[in-house]
């Protein structure tokens, strides 16, 4: 998942009391004159990408997005949130989910001028895995056959004094040009939900320019193969992109130059769309959700939707105290999330009631049992665990927000229960990251996520199954990797879906993680946008835009 | 007088090796790897940590941290942030910036609050005096981050008057509202302090002899007044400089100007000592430049002071 890298410092904490003390209510916007033209320009908020702008090497939500307009994959995820379609690919084909032949359209260009070969697909997942590379999302190829030998691991982790050997192959095994438009895949096992991972911005094509630069200067003036191109980057000011006149696919801009204006804050941002010198923010910020001041300010350029994520809170089930599946059930089951939802969200999240978030293709509503309101079973099952011995501490990283809600779960912890629990935050980010990879979490944790591509497998496989990517917890249960790895392999997306509802059965009674709320989205746009719809993941969709 | 700047100019030497060492170590000493959150929920995989701790020496000790950092800064080289930014081009653009804000600020609280001080230093307790005292206790009460919401709000949003954020221009006329909120509390206090100063030195025997010459009030209060009644708000705005350049990171972020502010509140975050230190280096001889300015100014201002 992406991770936004907004600073919310001290200022955006300030900013509710100085609103309420300026005693405004609704204000008018007479900005932004309908220029209806195909020569239209409009200005959006954004954040300083981190790293230069390279598909496989962006993990956070301000370059994420720059990506994703600037780039086109085989495969797109419909703004519905439904199963993908075929964009740069004319077809993907396979009898067994472990060999794939990926045919692509013959018109697509780059940015450049160049035309999208396989090769450009080959080469580019090529150098993501390659581990001297170090791309942060290098491990997305590890379903790929022959990623073992150029993605080594480090014998004693990143933090011991071994160094990762060299890998013996630069290329992996399981890829093959056939022609200029067709290549072949070859899995390590059969993964019915590959073709679905190709949308994700790991993915994209590189244009042959990328291999004969340094990654970071390619990354300063990228060169994608979407709807949008590369203009200028001013550093912590502005990108600057324009409509690709060349982009033969159907997802044509209707506009013509977008202007990201990279704000640190989202207040001054929301600022400029209240006053109509900004045309697009895609979260406003949480100062102006209170008393839905947003909603009076914006009028009907207020858009209220869902995001395919959800809020957790997590056990370190290598804790011993958090061994008892009894005793987390009973935690999971005191806690009122429809009261959190109404007080602290007011409505803008809703109550979290099934594992994967109901908006991904293969999820169902209302299977966590464990998500229900109840206190009586609750008490039961914490007595039977034989009740809880000390503190009970729930982290969260203070640098966001999250303490208001994290404290209303721990207060309804103690409230129903009468464990003596309370919440705590940690300073940054970074330090709470650093814990929890280390294993090294003393309470449960906040923990949240997005999906990266839209499949209930990006819902269980990393979270749940043993050695998964960000099971931090260390959750173990051989009977949920067993019907996962099933799922996994197997041949159609139906049976995989089937499959994976089991394991969620059995994660269900093991209450590994509790979740509490799904995401919400509140974003506002400016009169002079007539039209627009947003993503599956809540970005803007550039091409829907009209003014 | 020239022995006396040496001397001066001599004493940076120290204070700067100090300072720099100081800020390396703090930065370095703060809690998290700065890798452990890059990658969102789940860790970065271990070829990525291992190429940034490879490329940045992160496995060496603090003293070969800082003693490259300073062998490189020496050579005109600040360095590198985690994303491969030069870190000289980051200073280039955002000082220029937060200067221009602080500029403006002090012109503002200059102007603003030496003729606030004057006025009311001559007419003690009229009318205007309580309304500059009650005001300038309002302005030093409201935290900045305060004053800038309103403003930016009623003037921004509400009146449309201005708008709410500073394009990247950076137009004088843009950085009026920012500069009054960033100056707004040394303003009050310029205010008070010049106010107390005209009107100790009003009943000195120096201005009595003036006035009982016969020269002209403007004369008086302009020339023999005001000059000896400068030294203690000469200090205030000269050191007020570099505080002001500091302390840009709130105005910085409610108008969104690419400052400095918010380049040291990311490289604190994210552990980049090399960024933090050298955005700071130079924040420090502005103070120091200052301080000796101001020393230098008061010979100027009052005969009775002399350099050697």
């Amino acid at each position: 998942m992406r991770v936004s890298k907004r600073a919310t410092s001290a200022v955006a904490l300030g900013a509710a009391f100085a609103l309420v003390a300026s005693g405004c209510s609704g204000s008018d916007s007479d900005g932004g004159d309908a220029g209806a033209s195909a020569d239209g320009a409009i200005t959006i908020d954004g954040t300083q990408p981190e790293v230069p702008l390279v598909p496989s090497n962006t993990t956070e939500t301000g370059g994420g997005a720059i990506i994703d307009w600037m780039w086109t994959g085989l495969v797109e995820y419909p703004n519905d949130g439904g199963a993908p379609r075929n964009a740069v690919a004319e077809s993907i084909e396979t009898t067994d989910s472990k060999v794939y032949t990926v045919k692509i359209k013959q018109n697509t260009k780059f940015h450049d001028g160049t035309p999208v070969k396989a090769k450009n697909f080959v080469d580019a997942w090529n150098w993501g895995a390659y581990s001297p590379n170090g791309a942060q999302n290098g491990s997305f190829f590890a379903d790929i056959q022959g990623f073992g030998d150029v993605h080594t691991e480090d014998p004693d982790g990143a933090e011991g004094p071994q160094k990762a050997p060299e890998p013996k192959a630069k290329e992996m095994s399981g890829l093959k040009v056939v022609d200029d438009w067709t290549f072949e895949v070859t899995l390590a096992a059969p993964t019915a939900v590959f073709p679905t991972k190709l949308g994700y911005s790991t993915f994209m094509p590189l244009p042959d320019a990328f291999f004969t630069q340094k990654p970071d200067e390619f990354g300063r003036k990228p060169i994608g193969n979407g709807p949008v191109k590369f203009v200028s980057w001013e550093d912590d000011v502005q990108i600057k992109l324009t409509r690709f006149d060349d982009y033969t696919l159907n997802d044509k801009l209707k506009i013509k130059d977008v202007n990201i204006k990279l704000y640190q804050d989202d207040t001054a941002a929301y600022n400029d769309l209240v006053s109509g010198n900004l045309d697009f923010q895609q979260q406003v910020p949480v100062s102006s959700l209170a008393g839905d001041k947003w909603k009076a300010d914006l009028g009907d350029r207020a858009i209220q939707t869902t995001t395919p994520s959800t809020g957790i809170i997590a056990f370190p089930i290598y804790d011993k105290r958090f061994q008892n599946a009894k005793l987390r059930r009973a935690i999971s089951l005191a806690i009122n999330r429809q009261e959190i939802s109404d007080k602290i969200f007011f409505g803008s999240r809703k109550p979290a009631d099934s594992w994967a978030n109901p908006l991904t293709p293969g999820a169902k509503q209302g299977n966590c049992t464990a998500c229900q309101f109840n206190v009586d079973e609750a008490r039961k099952l914490l007595a039977e665990a034989g009740g809880f011995q000390g503190e009970l501490v729930m982290y969260y990283n203070a640098d966001a927000s999250h303490k208001e809600w994290m404290e209303a779960v721990a207060q309804q912890v103690k409230t129903n229960l009468g464990i003596n629990a309370r919440a705590e935050g940690v300073p940054t980010f970074a330090v709470f990251r650093q814990n929890i990879n280390a294993h090294k979490m003393k309470g449960m944790y906040r923990a949240g996520w997005q999906q990266d591509y839209p499949d209930v497998e990006n819902w269980v496989n990393p979270l749940y199954v043993t050695g998964g990517s960000s099971n931090d917890g260390l959750y173990s249960n051989k009977d949920v990797d067993a019907l996962a790895k099933a799922a996994s392999s197997a041949p159609s997306l139906e049976e995989s879906h089937a499959k994976f509802a089991e394991a969620v059965a059995l994660i269900d009674q093991d209450v590994p993680t509790v979740p509490i709320y799904f995401g919400g989205q509140q974003s506002g746009h400016s009169e002079k946008i007539k039209k627009l719809e947003l993503t599956n993941v809540g970005e803007l969709d550039l091409s829907s835009v009209e003014l | 007088m020239g022995r006396y700047l040496l001397r001066r100019l001599l004493q940076l030497i120290p204070v700067f090796i100090g300072t720099t060492f100081l800020i390396y170590w703090l930065v370095w000493s703060v809690p998290g790897d700065p890798f452990a959150g890059k990658c969102g929920e789940r860790p970065c995989p271990d070829s990525y940590v291992n190429m940034m701790t490879e490329k940045f020496k992160l496995d060496e000790p603090l003293w070969v941290q800082y003693g490259n950092y300073m062998q490189n800064l020496f050579q005109g080289d600040f360095g590198q942030t985690w994303s491969g930014r030069p870190i000289g081009d980051i200073i280039a653009t955002a000082y220029p910036n937060t200067l221009k804000l602080a500029v403006v600020a002090l012109a503002i609280e200059a102007v603003i609050g030496l003729a606030a001080g004057v006025l009311t230093g001559l007419r003690r307790n009229g009318f205007l005096d309580n309304l500059v005292l009650v005001s300038t206790l309002f302005m030093i009460a409201l935290p900045v981050f305060v004053i800038g919401f309103v403003l930016q709000w009623v003037l921004g949003v509400q009146w449309h008057i201005i708008k709410p954020t500073v394009s990247s221009e950076m137009r004088i006329s843009e950085l009026i509202v920012p500069g009054f909120v960033l100056g707004s509390a040394s303003m009050a206090y310029i205010a008070r302090v010049a106010r107390t100063s005209i009107a100790e030195n009003r009943r000195a025997d120096y201005v009595r002899t003036a006035i009982a010459k016969g020269l002209p009030m403007r004369r008086v209060v302009g020339v023999h007044l005001l000059r000896n009644s400068l030294i203690p708000v000469v200090t205030l705005l000269g050191t007020d400089l570099g505080a002001l350049m500091g302390g840009a990171i709130v105005t910085e972020g409610i108008f969104g100007i690419n400052g400095i502010g918010r380049q040291v509140f990311r490289a604190i975050v994210t552990k980049e000592s090399a960024t933090v230190v050298s955005i700071v280096v130079v924040l420090v001889l502005v103070y120091l430049l200052m301080n000796l300015l101001v020393d230098l100014l008061y010979a100027a201002l009052d005969p009775r002071i002399r350099y050697e």
